[in-house]
């Protein structure tokens, strides 16, 4: 563990424990901490644009007190005694605020959910070397992307006696290498690399494959006119439409607000592919399992079983006021944080071979939804997206917009998934990077719609 | 006694003038930027409390410059060993960045501007309480839920309050005060199997700068009340056609069709490729300056930071540029990006004062800010008027283009038809698309001054690593000929 690490660690056992003194028999308090120790390097043209250190610590104070809450986010220093007298004042402004709120008849009690230690620890280089050595091999390529690098910590503590803590060491890079194609159109291929060291054979490895599909993509363009494809999406791609899902689809409190894309797989009125069936997931690690209350989540919970409705995500808020049985999901969002769709039996060396002639869709970009209700979809191609015939890749494609329903995609038309699966782990860094990832498939589709 | 709506921490003193007289000893030219942040989130949801909760943040962000390149370091810690650990990473940044530059960075790229900043505020935020507060958006609720077909109903709200300090070894020294409103009233409502939503404006459109007097509580329950009597219609309506029409834009859908499909393509970190991994590239190329007829004749856009109350109004930008209105396409054609000083250097074509951090842990990147299709001649009724068949489209409800920024398609809350001059039947899940050139150049008709809607919205993404920023976007109603719409269906 990192001297950051165990210096935070120390400083969160000091606010908690100069805390709890300060709370009144009738209250209750969470303490949630997140922080991080990162560089930040984005590159351009295989060059640095812009290199950014972040040190920060958030502290969020979730209070409650006879039957309302309220709760405030701090940015501390990490310094103990600067820090003391700002933790209190806020607690006396909670405690101010929540006498001038309304009862909150869904509130969650506060309860003691045990304790917990992770931490995931790492080698990593030193980042002005790591940046060098990107560069250096960037340099003949149109190499564009992000390193982000260091540490993260979520942990969590309640005036009862909860403690949660959840570290990571690891870097990620997630770039693009950029072409242009006979046509002239730019052409360009994703690549990712993760881990909690550098392994430079192993990115070396990535590189390869990424300039032999890059090469591929030298090539004239396909113009993909509207209408209906037989499609292979790989997993990158499936992951997106996977987060469309997550987004209010598997929430329970959504489903009961007429907003859940999965309503009317829910009502009975729908059925998914007996090929399709999505789950929450912790066993990988990729986040922490303790959600914001404190509470641990069944390991695995299926939302989508061989087709058929399972469990919705259910957090013990929307469980209180739907009287229903929760499942420790997020409050809030009810999203899923760990998914995991599970596999098939095609072999991804094969899915050429199976697609025959259609498309390949390495990736998707920026999903909408055109009619929640139906759970249809709207988005575009990008990246390495082929067309092919008789199995081979024979001409990069035009990005083109398509518009589709997931109750068809993943429904009827799905003919098959993959045996094998791919990590793909979040990348998001607003406000700070962020924790989770998922495991998923590529997908074979008999008809996907283009419009445009 | 309620406790005023929102209070402000015991923060510690930090005098920023200190602390670079501390740090430029370390390195030969620094800057910091010192951000505080309070921002109080209110929220109730079918009369009940939903959220409340507040966010204090503060930070600095120093910048150190070595052989024309800038290393970033962000820190919470703003001890002396904390800003010296701090001025430490961004020195040993910038030299690594100065190894394998971009393109080198004169040193006019950081100008020594000095000034003051504030929004114009009315009536404080701490001029109300907590409990009042409350029981405005209570009401909200109520006046949203008009009959028992409604199953959910929300109204919240965002204040903020930001200070931001900015100052250079070279001598700038900016003050920026910001006082800032978001809010949004949903209603949801169901019947004989179908689901509904209308809301003001669309998701959190209503942005604004300035204090209170900026709600006008009495006429926002009259557009709730409004809004569920339209989400009710939407229930009883058919589904929009699937064809090609004349297509008015309302200003609150004007705010979504000009943020992705004119401030996006024009940022020039954008078109320099720096966003390629992430948000995109864009279809706009340097040589398009000037040169490239965007839309008709009709068509002029403005980066405006000086429209009052407006959201996304501001002195300087995080470079220390003064901000000021410039045209970005006049009478249709493009004649200026949406570049800071470092991107203009870059590409050699003219830009704004653009470079906008989201906080104080984030480098400032090209961001839009308030970007207003100025009025024209027309007006809604006359554009009406003069459609045979068309259909008029409000309040965003759902948005997608792709990275170059050519083929969109966005969808709406509410529309109705245009039959022969006159608005006839309500159609729900309205949609559309198009490619955004030609689009723009089927744009026939500009609403009035008079029917100018100023919106934004806290929520526009980009960058690595990410940053959501607060931009805002005025227009009147606008007609465009022939586009193709459809609504939703399996």
């Amino acid at each position: 563990m990192n001297s950051w690490i165990t210096t935070l660690e120390h400083w969160f056992d000091g606010v908690a424990c100069t805390t709890w003194p300060w709370l009144r028999q009738d209250e209750g308090l969470t303490l949630r901490l997140d922080g991080e120790d990162q560089d930040y390097i984005r590159f351009n043209g295989g060059r640095v644009r812009q290199a950014t250190a972040v040190r920060q610590i958030g502290l969020r104070l979730d209070y409650q007190a006879n039957q309302r809450r309220c709760s405030q986010r701090l940015t501390l220093s990490g310094q103990l005694e600067r820090d003391k007298p700002l933790v209190r004042d806020c607690l006396e402004r909670l405690r101010q605020e929540s006498q001038a709120l309304p009862p909150d008849p869904w509130l969650v009690p506060l309860q003691n959910h045990g304790q917990s230690h992770v931490h995931h620890s790492g080698a990593l280089p030193e980042v002005t070397g790591l940046i060098g050595e990107l560069a250096e091999q960037g340099h003949d390529y149109d190499f564009t992307g992000l390193l982000a690098q260091g540490t993260l910590v979520r942990a969590n503590r309640n005036s009862l006696g909860q403690a949660h803590w959840f570290s990571a060491e690891n870097l990620f890079i997630d770039y693009s290498l950029y072409t242009v194609n006979p046509d002239g159109q730019n052409k360009a291929v994703k690549g990712f690399y993760a881990g909690s060291a550098w392994d430079r054979e192993r990115y070396a490895a990535r590189w390869r494959d990424n300039l032999q599909a890059l090469r591929q993509l030298q090539r004239p363009n396909y113009t993909v006119q509207p209408g209906e494809y037989r499609v292979y999406l790989a997993p990158a791609a499936v992951d997106d439409l996977i987060g469309m899902v997550s987004w209010g689809g598997c929430s329970y409190q959504a489903f009961r607000e007429g907003r859940s894309a999965l309503g009317k797989l829910f009502e009975g009125r729908a059925r998914l592919s007996p090929r399709f069936t999505l789950r929450e997931n912790f066993a990988p690690g990729f986040c922490p399992r303790f959600n914001s209350l404190g509470e641990l989540p069944p390991e695995s919970l299926t939302v989508v079983a061989q087709g058929e409705p399972g469990s919705l995500l259910i957090s013990s808020r929307s469980a209180c006021e739907y009287a229903v049985n929760g499942n420790a999901a997020e409050p809030g969002g009810e999203g899923l944080r760990s998914p995991e769709l599970l596999p098939g039996d095609l072999e991804q060396s094969a899915a050429l071979q199976a697609l025959g002639t259609g498309l390949y869709l390495s990736n998707l970009h920026y999903l909408n939804w055109s009619d929640v209700q139906e759970a249809r979809i709207t988005g575009m191609t990008r990246y390495a997206c082929f067309r092919v015939e008789n199995g081979e890749a024979v001409a990069p494609i035009a990005d083109a917009r398509f518009d589709e329903s997931l109750y068809r995609l993943f429904g009827s038309a799905l003919e098959a998934l993959t045996r094998q699966t791919e990590c793909c782990l979040a990348t998001d860094t607003y406000g700070q990077r962020s924790v989770g990832g998922s495991q998923i498939p590529g997908a074979l589709i008999s008809a996907f719609r283009f419009t445009l | 006694m309620s406790p005023p709506l929102t209070p402000k921490p015991a923060w510690p003193d930090f005098d920023i003038h200190r602390a670079l007289s501390r740090l430029r000893l370390e390195a030969d030219w620094v800057a910091l930027r010192h951000v505080r942040e309070s921002s109080y989130h209110r929220s109730v949801r079918n009369g009940k409390p939903d959220s409340n909760r507040t966010s204090h943040d503060e930070g600095v962000m120093i910048e150190t410059r070595i052989d024309g390149q800038i290393g970033y370091a962000a820190t919470c810690d703003l001890s002396e060993a904390g800003l010296l650990h701090a001025l430490k990473r961004a020195v040993a940044l910038a030299g690594v960045t100065a190894r394998f530059p971009v393109c080198a960075l004169p040193e006019q790229v950081r100008p020594t501007t000095r000034g003051q900043y504030a929004s114009p505020v009315g009536q404080p935020f701490d001029q109300m309480t907590l409990a009042g507060f409350t029981d405005h958006l209570l009401e909200a609720c109520r006046r949203l839920t008009v009959t028992d077909a409604v199953i959910n109903s929300v109204a919240e709200a965002t204040l903020t309050e930001t200070r931001q300090h900015y100052v250079s070894s070279s001598g700038a020294d900016l003050y920026q005060q910001f006082s800032l409103i978001s809010h949004h009233c949903g209603v949801t409502a169901r019947a004989q199997g179908d689901i509904q939503q209308r809301s003001l404006n669309g998701p959190v459109a209503r942005c604004v700068q300035g204090g209170l007097d900026q709600i006008d509580w009495e006429s926002l329950y009259a557009d709730c009340e409004q809004a569920g009597a339209e989400v009710m219609a939407l229930l009883a309506a058919d589904n929009c056609p699937d064809t090609t029409l004349d297509l008015i834009l309302a200003p609150d859908q004007m705010l979504l069709q000009i943020h992705e499909s004119i401030g996006h393509p024009l940022e020039l970190d954008r078109i320099l490729g720096d966003e390629r991994n992430y948000a995109g590239w864009s279809f706009v190329q340097p040589g398009d300056f000037g040169r490239l007829q965007y839309g008709s004749a009709l068509m002029n856009v403005t980066f405006d930071p000086g429209l009052s109350h407006q959201f996304a109004a501001y002195g300087f930008d995080d470079c220390g540029q003064s901000a000021r209105r410039e045209y970005l396409i006049r009478d249709g054609l493009l004649v200026r990006g949406l570049g800071s000083l470092e991107s203009q250097h870059r590409l050699g074509v003219a830009g704004v004062a653009n470079f906008r951090a989201s906080g104080w842990n984030r480098a400032p990147i090209d961001r839009m800010a308030n970007i207003n299709l100025e009025p024209g001649s027309s007006s809604l009724e006359t554009m009406i008027a003069a459609t045979e068949r068309g259909i008029y489209l409000q309040s965003n409800r759902s948005w997608s283009i792709d990275d170059y920024r050519n083929k969109f398609q966005f969808g709406c809350e509410y529309a109705r038809l245009i039959e022969d001059g006159r608005l006839t039947r309500v159609v729900k899940n309205p949609n559309y698309r198009g490619i955004t050139v030609p689009f723009w150049h089927s744009l026939k008709a500009v609403g009035n001054a008079d029917e100018r809607q100023v919106f934004g919205t806290p929520y526009c993404g980009k960058g690595e690593p990410n940053q959501m920023i607060r931009v805002g976007h005025a227009a009147p109603p606008c007609l465009f000929s022939q586009v193709a719409v459809f609504g939703g269906h399996a």
